[in-house]
C-alpha cells in the first residue's frame, strides 16, 4: 500500500512537470492556434540559463529561476514578432511548421554552442522527506510546490487583470475581441511571454532531476503535446488534469507493468480518450 | 511536346549519373538522396495532396526497413518478396492507425501522428529478442540476382534504386490525375465542401495515408538492402521531421516540388560538409523563410520568377 501511495505521489510530481510545460502550449494554442513545437526549445533554453547563473555566477535557485524566466520572456516575445507575427493570416499548419523550424534551430544553436555534453546541476535541495514511510527528495516536493503556486499565480492573471481578460476574450472570439478595441497583436506577444516564462520555470526544475544538455526538450515537449490534447488544446484546466492523469499513468505502469515501454502509456491513454472524445476532455 | 523533353533529359541524366560521378562517396550521396526522394513523393500524396500533416512517415519507413531485413534474415526470403511484404506491411499498419488518428484534424493529427512514430521507434528499440535493439540487424544480404543481372556493385543498386523512385513518382502521378486524386485535392482545399459534394472524407483520408505508408514500407526496405546494416534510428523522428521538411520547402502539392527539396537539402549539406547540428541550423532557418516568403514552397516559388526571366528574355529579343 505504501508503494502505491509513493508511486502515486511521483506521478503527481511527474505530472506537475507536465503540466508546467504543457500550459504555456496550451495558451499558445488557444490564442494563436500554434501547435508550438519551438516550445522544447524554450525550456532547454531556460534550463541551460539556469545552469549557467547557478554555476557560473554562483547565484541562489530561485533567483536564477526568476532571471531565467524573463529571459525567455523576452525571446519568447522576439520569437512572436519575428518568426509568428507575419504568419497571423496564414493557414494555422504553417505556424506549426514555422514552429518546427525554430526548434530546429534553437536546438542546433545549443548543440554548437555548448555540445552534447550532459550536464548536472548542483544539487540545491539533497534532503530527503520521510513521512509515512513515503521518502521524497525536496527537489521533487519542489517541483509539485512551485507548480501549485505558478498555476495559482496563472489563474489570478488570467482571471483578475486586464490583461487577462484580452487574452480570454481573444481566445474565444478573437475577431469580436479586435472589434471592441483589444490589440490582438499584443495579447499574442504577452501569451508568448508567459507561456516562454513558464517553460523556462519548467526547465530550471526539472534540471537537477534529469540532466541538462541541447535535447533535454525533445522527450518533455511530446509528453506535454499528448497532455494537452489529452485536456483539450487550448485549455487551461485541460492541460493541468491531462498533466496529472499522464504522471500518475506513467508512475504506476512502471512500477506494475514495466519500465521498458513507459513511453508507450501516455500514447495508449491518448489513444483511448481521443476514440471517446475527439476534441480531449475539456476541448471546446 | 515540353514534358517530353524535360522527361528525357531527366532519363539520361539519371542512367549517366554513375558514369558521371565515378567516386563512391557522390554515388552513396545520390542513391540517399534517391531513397529520400521517394519518401517525400509519398508523403507527399499525405501532406502535400490530401492536406493531412503526418509525422509518422519515419515510423513506416522503419517498419518497412525492418520487415525487409527481418524476413530476409530469418526466413531466407528473397529480396523482391520482402520488398512488396515490406510495404504491404507498412500500408497495414497505415490503415489500423489512420482509422482512429485521421478522425483528428489539424494540428491534432499532426501530434497524434508523431507519437504512433515514437511508439513504433520504442518497440523497435526495445523489443531486443525480435530487433536486436540498438545493436541493429547486420548481414542484410544483396538481392538475389534476376538472370545475368546481380546488384552486388554500387552502380547496379542505383539503377534498382533510381527505377523504384521512377516507379514511385509515375504511380503516385497516376493516382493524382485519377478521380481518387481528384477527391484528395478537394479535400486539401476544403473538407466541408469536398464532404457536401459527396467525398467520403475517412475513406479518402485513409487510403491517401495507407498508399504513402505503403511506398514508405518500399522505401525503407531499399534502404535496408543498400546499407545492409539498420538500427532503431531507421524508425526515428528525424526521418519524419527530414521528410516533412523536404516536402515543405521543395513544394507541397507539386509533383516535382518534394523531389527537388529532397536532393537538394539532401546534397547541400554533403556538398558544404557541415556538422549536423549546423545542418539542422541551415534546415529551419529555411523552413522558416521558405514558410513565411514562399509558403507555396522553393520549387512552385521559383516557377514564376523563371517565366518571369524567360518573358523578359522574350521581350528583348522580339524587336
Amino acid at each position: 500500500m505504501s508503494l502505491f501511495i509513493q508511486q502515486i505521489i511521483n506521478g503527481l510530481i511527474l505530472g506537475g512537470s507536465y503540466t508546467l510545460i504543457a500550459l504555456g502550449l496550451t495558451m499558445i494554442y488557444g490564442i494563436l492556434y500554434i501547435a508550438n513545437f519551438a516550445h522544447g526549445g524554450i525550456y532547454m533554453l531556460g534550463a541551460f540559463a539556469s545552469y549557467f547563473l547557478l554555476t557560473l555566477l554562483g547565484i541562489g535557485f530561485f533567483p536564477a529561476m526568476i532571471i531565467s524566466m524573463i529571459g525567455t520572456a523576452v525571446l519568447g516575445v522576439i520569437i512572436e514578432r519575428i518568426v509568428f507575427r507575419p504568419l497571423a493570416t496564414a493557414p494555422h499548419a504553417n505556424g506549426f511548421i514555422a514552429a518546427l523550424g525554430l526548434f530546429f534551430v534553437l536546438e542546433g544553436m545549443a548543440a554548437i554552442l555548448w555540445g552534447h555534453d550532459y550536464r548536472t546541476f548542483p544539487t540545491v535541495y539533497p534532503q530527503i522527506i520521510s513521512f509515512f514511510g513515503i521518502s521524497l527528495s525536496l527537489q521533487r516536493v519542489l517541483v509539485i510546490g512551485v507548480t501549485v503556486i505558478l498555476i495559482a499565480i496563472l489563474y489570478f492573471l488570467i482571471q483578475k487583470t486586464t490583461i487577462g481578460r484580452t487574452i480570454r476574450a481573444v481566445s474565444q472570439e478573437s475577431r469580436a475581441a479586435v472589434l471592441v478595441g483589444i490589440s490582438a497583436n499584443r495579447v499574442s506577444a504577452f501569451t508568448f511571454a508567459i507561456g516562454s516564462a513558464l517553460a523556462a520555470a519548467a526547465g530550471t526544475l526539472l534540471g537537477p532531476i534529469f540532466l541538462v544538455y541541447p535535447q533535454m526538450g525533445n522527450a518533455p515537449i511530446v509528453k506535454a503535446f499528448v497532455v494537452i490534447i489529452l485536456g483539450g488544446m487550448g485549455s487551461i484546466p485541460g492541460a493541468i488534469l491531462g498533466g496529472f492523469i499522464v504522471g500518475i499513468v506513467e508512475s504506476l505502469g512502471v512500477t506494475y507493468i514495466s519500465s521498458t515501454f513507459m513511453d508507450l502509456y501516455a500514447f495508449i491513454i491518448l489513444i483511448v480518450i481521443l476514440m471517446f472524445k475527439p476534441r480531449g476532455l475539456m476541448g471546446k | 511536346m515540353m514534358r517530353w523533353i524535360w522527361r528525357t533529359v531527366i532519363a539520361i541524366v539519371a542512367i549517366a549519373v554513375p558514369f558521371i560521378f565515378t567516386n563512391e562517396y557522390y554515388i552513396s550521396v545520390i542513391i540517399l538522396a534517391c531513397i529520400w526522394a521517394l519518401l517525400s513523393v509519398s508523403l507527399n500524396l499525405i501532406v502535400g495532396y490530401t492536406g493531412q500533416i503526418s509525422i509518422a512517415h519515419g515510423a513506416f519507413f522503419g517498419i518497412g526497413a525492418y520487415t525487409a531485413a527481418l524476413t530476409m534474415l530469418k526466413f531466407g526470403l528473397s529480396f523482391w518478396l520482402a520488398l512488396p511484404l515490406s510495404g504491404l506491411i507498412a500500408a497495414f499498419f497505415g490503415l489500423l492507425v489512420g482509422y482512429p488518428a485521421l478522425r483528428l484534424r489539424g494540428a491534432y493529427f499532426a501530434i497524434a501522428s508523431m507519437c504512433f512514430g515514437l511508439a513504433i521507434n520504442v518497440i523497435i528499440t526495445h523489443w531486443i529478442d525480435l530487433t536486436r535493439g540498438t545493436m541493429g540487424l547486420p548481414g542484410i544480404p544483396e538481392p538475389t540476382p534476376i538472370g545475368p543481372l546481380t546488384f552486388e556493385s554500387l552502380m547496379a543498386k542505383y539503377y534498382l534504386i533510381v527505377i523504384f523512385l521512377f516507379l514511385t513518382i509515375f504511380i503516385i502521378n497516376r493516382i493524382v490525375d485519377s478521380r481518387v486524386g481528384k477527391s484528395f485535392i478537394a479535400i486539401c482545399q476544403n473538407e466541408a465542401l469536398a464532404e457536401s459534394i459527396g467525398v467520403n472524407l475517412m475513406r479518402y483520408k485513409v487510403m491517401a495515408f495507407a498508399v504513402g505508408a505503403f511506398f514508405a514500407g518500399i522505401g525503407g526496405s531499399l534502404y535496408a538492402i543498400f546499407f545492409g546494416f539498420i538500427s532503431p534510428e531507421v524508425s526515428g523522428l528525424d526521418i519524419s521531421f527530414n521528410t516533412l521538411v523536404f516536402v515543405i520547402i521543395g513544394g507541397a502539392g507539386t509533383m516535382v516540388g518534394p523531389i527537388f527539396g529532397a536532393f537538394f537539402l539532401t546534397v547541400l549539406p554533403e556538398a558544404l560538409q557541415v556538422l549536423k547540428e549546423l545542418r539542422m541550423v541551415i534546415f529551419g532557418i529555411i523552413l522558416i523563410l521558405t514558410i513565411i516568403f514562399l509558403p507555396k514552397g522553393l520549387f512552385p516559388g521559383i516557377i514564376p520568377l523563371w517565366s518571369k526571366f524567360i518573358g523578359r528574355f522574350k521581350e528583348r529579343k522580339e524587336p
